[in-house]
């Protein structure tokens, strides 16, 4: 097969194991994103697909070829890390081309390849820069360039846009995708932000612990969270089970089984004539929607929206409507 | 407003201390000294001093320093590299002790260190059958000896610090180890292993106690022909002419280390664990246990010769350090110019940790005008300045100004204390200051705005990350003074000499018993000093020794 395989990989810091039992796949050509809380164990597994940790027990295959005996540099991947890691005496021209040198590929090449990599990210031009005089969001594209500047087989990035302020995130986030796609490298990226997985990666693996507690496209598990943690750190509002989710089921879908439902915020809006009821506790105008905090009978505290045009404030008692597809019912109870 | 000028008087008032301190035991006495020169007979005439550099001899004695200083660093950066990694980048049991072995020659006693060597290489000695008994060789070896730890200690302390994810981060775009040392780690370390070489440049161009022990008559350095021109040959327009030379050189070098040591990250407080070896360190690790073991033998030898006697094995010369030796080679007996020592040590090192202390609180400020900065880097290299100071000029110094009002101290117990002090005082400095500065300056920020006054600030925020550096430092201090000998060499009276100045006398007199005893009290001394740099080591502060 393409791609990287990971079986059964176990890493031990002394009596802590930070990796535990994991099996993983990155098909070739694809962006996984493996996410996953501080802790989790999932730099620590890039780490060792990189060849910077020994495993325990398990193997690390890329297309098919055990790496166990490969050293990190010639695995033929590229690694990333939330910084950059720019090497500070060099150039930004030097730094992009260090991969290239290292090859001793001709002199010219490597001039105008870095200048199509910078343009590539978006800093034509940058080349006589030093990595000090950069932002932080320029820092992190001359990192990309830097990597992608041999064809990797495998791209390893570690939380690439975490160091990053919120607008930059989101722009870079897309611009990342897209040259990610374009390049066609199969990455794999680790990172704690759910909104950086689902804006760069289409597959994702959630890690806890030390485990994989799911795995699949981003659909699937956007649709289908493993349990009430997997929802929450996919950034469900709530998850109910009981009495509550009974009522809910009730409501959307009688004939269905579950026992427990993460709901989005959006999942429950402010609708005339709806057929729950609650009390407004707080009202917040945003630019596209207005966030209610509610207490619906019957259901509880729940997260909810109502359009702008909506002039709701607290106190109020309102009539909500469900929106079904903005559910995931959850295996068993939370 | 008056807010601020408050506290700038008070800045100002604690600043004076130090700096009285500095310009009255050390200015006035060294520019009493090149005053000699330049004034002989009452009357200005430099022309004198200009003759004096033109001599065949001090030609001779400029080159012979310059030539084994620079050799001896070459050596120590390459001795010292290899285990600046293996004792501050990896980690293994038996590590701590290596680390607190390897700084123990640094602040061995020059005479001790003298002395052993000459035993080592005597023609009787173990390393006797290669004959570098009297031979530069033997100087440069000694000289290597006493700064391998400088190299390790500042390049491994910066070592530490740098972020191993960017060497990670080439190894992943297919850089094998060795380039990734070549192209990305070793231009990173360049900063420290430049600050480091130009400091054991100048420790070894300015090495007293070793060429005067190792040298005898045939070979000088620019700093035992001082003490040849002062004390042997009156020639005080000669010592004064280089004295002026070694300040000018010595300054431009502090300065230069000042640079190399400037935008370079400051010393990173969570030491990070070592990575454990891996079978391709084997190389390295047997190259550091190998200098190691390089820099234990001559205090092995050490050992040995003082347990030995004409009939065999005996502790007969530590018992004699009870006497005044054979034919009564001393006025006093050895142990109790041990005590002296302990005495004076522990005067000197209060001195140094109060004044050193003040010193690296005020240049680890970051002041925000530029002219402040500069004024506090000023203030900062001034007080290196005694790192490189000829001791010999200090002490000489100290011997003809102080000797009259305004300051007539020559009845004084607080002159060698004194003396001693400002030369620990720039070690003291630079074993707190470093630790001061890499605290964030917003904690300071954060409890000022929470509603901590000064002295709280620096009771809640300073002195916790601070201590261990301050407690290191005394025992630091107290062990350099207890070795220092080109001072006190001027100022100990024959009634009340230190432990070094009695050693250098007892191998001057001849007789096995007095050489024996020599031995012995070396071996004291240098177990005295070992015991203090052990308590400082266990403090585990990166900045002990770095510069």
């Amino acid at each position: 097969m393409t791609g990287l395989a990971v079986r059964d990989l176990t890493v031990r810091f002394g009596s802590t194991t930070a990796v535990d039992a994991v099996d993983l796949e990155v098909p070739g050509g694809s962006v996984t994103a493996v996410l996953g809380p501080s802790g989790s164990g999932k730099s620590t597994l890039l780490r060792a697909v990189a060849g910077l940790e020994a495993p325990a027990s398990g193997s690390v295959a890329y297309a098919g070829v055990d790496l166990d005996r490969v050293p990190v540099h010639r695995r033929g991947f590229a690694l990333m890390f939330q910084d950059g890691q720019l090497f500070a005496h060099q150039s930004v021209a030097r730094n992009v081309g260090y991969p290239l040198r290292l090859r001793h590929r001709p002199a010219s090449e490597i001039t105008a390849r870095v200048s199509s990599l910078l343009d590539l990210v978006g800093l034509a031009g940058f080349e006589d820069r030093s990595p000090a005089t950069l932002s932080g969001g320029e820092r992190q594209r001359v990192a990309l360039a830097r990597s992608l500047a041999v064809e990797p087989r495998m791209l390893l990035l570690d939380e690439p846009l975490s160091a990053l302020d919120a607008g930059l995130r989101e722009r870079l986030a897309a611009d990342l995708a897209a040259i990610l796609r374009a390049a066609g490298t199969t990455t794999l990226l680790v990172t704690h932000d759910h909104e950086e997985a689902f804006a760069i990666a289409d597959r994702i693996v959630l890690m806890r612990e030390g485990r994989v507690v799911q795995g699949g496209t981003l659909d699937d598990v956007w649709r289908a969270p493993a349990d009430a943690w997997a929802a929450r750190f996919l950034g469900y509002a709530v998850v109910l089970d009981g009495g509550p989710a009974r009522r809910l089921r009730d409501l959307v879908d009688p004939a269905a089984t579950w026992a427990s439902v993460a709901l989005r915020r959006s999942a429950i809006q402010l609708q005339d004539g709806g057929p729950l009821s609650g009390t407004v506790l707080a009202a917040r105008v945003g630019p596209e929607q207005v966030r209610l905090e509610l207490e619906v009978d019957g259901l509880g505290r729940i997260e909810g929206v109502a359009d702008p045009g909506h002039r709701v404030q607290a106190g109020d008692r309102v009539a909500l409507g469900v929106v079904p597809d903005r559910l995931a019912a959850l295996p068993g109870p939370a | 407003m008056g807010g601020r000028w408050i506290d700038r008087l008070g800045t100002a008032a604690v600043a004076a201390v130090p700096l009285l301190v500095l310009i009255a035991f050390f200015l006035y006495p060294v520019g009493g000294m090149v005053a000699r020169g330049f004034w002989p007979g009452g009357s200005f005439h430099p022309g004198g001093v200009w003759d004096v550099l033109e001599r065949s001899r001090v030609h001779r004695v400029l080159w012979f320093t310059v030539w084994t200083a620079g050799l001896a660093t070459a050596l120590a950066v390459v001795l010292g590299v290899p285990v600046a990694f293996v004792l501050h980048r990896l980690s293994f049991p038996g590590q701590g002790l290596l680390r607190t072995l390897i700084v123990v020659p640094f602040v061995m006693p020059t005479v001790v260190a003298g002395v052993a060597f000459r035993e080592l290489i005597a023609a009787s000695g173990p390393l006797g059958g290669l004959h570098l008994d009297g031979t530069p060789t033997a100087i440069v070896a000694a000289l290597v000896f006493f700064n391998v730890s400088v190299v390790v200690r500042t390049v491994g302390s910066f070592w530490e610090g740098l972020d191993r994810r960017t060497e990670e981060a080439a190894a992943a775009l297919g850089a094998s180890p060795l380039r990734v040392f070549g192209t990305i780690t070793l231009p990173a370390l360049l900063p420290s292993i430049a600050s480091a070489a130009s400091v054991v440049f100048l420790f070894c161009s300015t090495s007293f106690g070793i060429v005067l022990t190792l040298g005898g008559l045939r070979y000088a350095n620019v700093e035992t022909e001082i003490y040849q021109l002062t004390t042997q040959e009156l020639d005080l327009q000669g010592a004064a002419a280089l004295s002026v030379l070694q300040i000018v050189v010595i300054t431009g070098l502090l300065v230069l280390s000042h640079r190399a040591r400037r935008g370079s990250p400051a010393l990173s407080r969570q030491a990070r664990p070592g990575r454990r070896p891996r079978w391709r360190d084997t190389a390295v690790i047997a190259w550091s246990f190998l200098v190691v073991a390089m820099l234990m033998t001559p205090l092995a030898t050490l050992v040995e010769e003082s347990l030995r006697s004409p009939d065999g094995w005996t502790l007969a010369n530590y018992r004699a350090l009870q006497t005044t030796g054979s034919d009564d080679a001393l006025l006093v007996t050895a142990s109790s110019a041990l005590r002296n020592s302990f005495v004076i040590a522990v005067q000197a090192a209060g001195i140094a940790l109060v004044l050193g202390v003040i010193v690296s609180y005020l240049v680890s400020r970051r002041p925000r005008t530029g002219a402040a900065r500069r004024l506090t880097g000023l203030f900062d290299g001034v007080f290196m300045l005694p790192l490189g100071v000829s001791a010999v000029t200090l002490g000489f110094g100290f011997l003809i100004t102080l000797d009259r009002p305004p300051l007539d101290l020559r009845t004084s117990e607080l002159l060698i204390p004194i003396a001693q002090a400002m030369v620990a005082l720039p070690l003291v400095v630079r074993t707190v200051a470093p630790v001061l500065t890499s605290i964030d300056p917003r904690q300071r920020e954060a409890a000022a705005s929470l509603g901590a006054g000064p002295l709280r600030v620096l009771a809640v925020v300073d002195l916790p990350h601070a201590w261990r550096a301050v407690l290191a430092s005394i025992g630091f201090a107290f062990a350099v003074s207890l070795g220092e000998f080109g001072a006190t060499s001027f100022l100990a009276r024959d009634d009340s000499p230190t432990l070094p100045v009695v050693i250098y006398d007892l191998i001057g007199h001849p007789g096995a018993a007095n050489f024996g005893m020599a031995m012995a009290g070396s071996v004291v001394l240098a177990a005295a000093t070992g015991a203090a740099m052990l308590m400082v080591d266990r403090f585990r502060v990166a900045s002990v020794g770095a510069f």
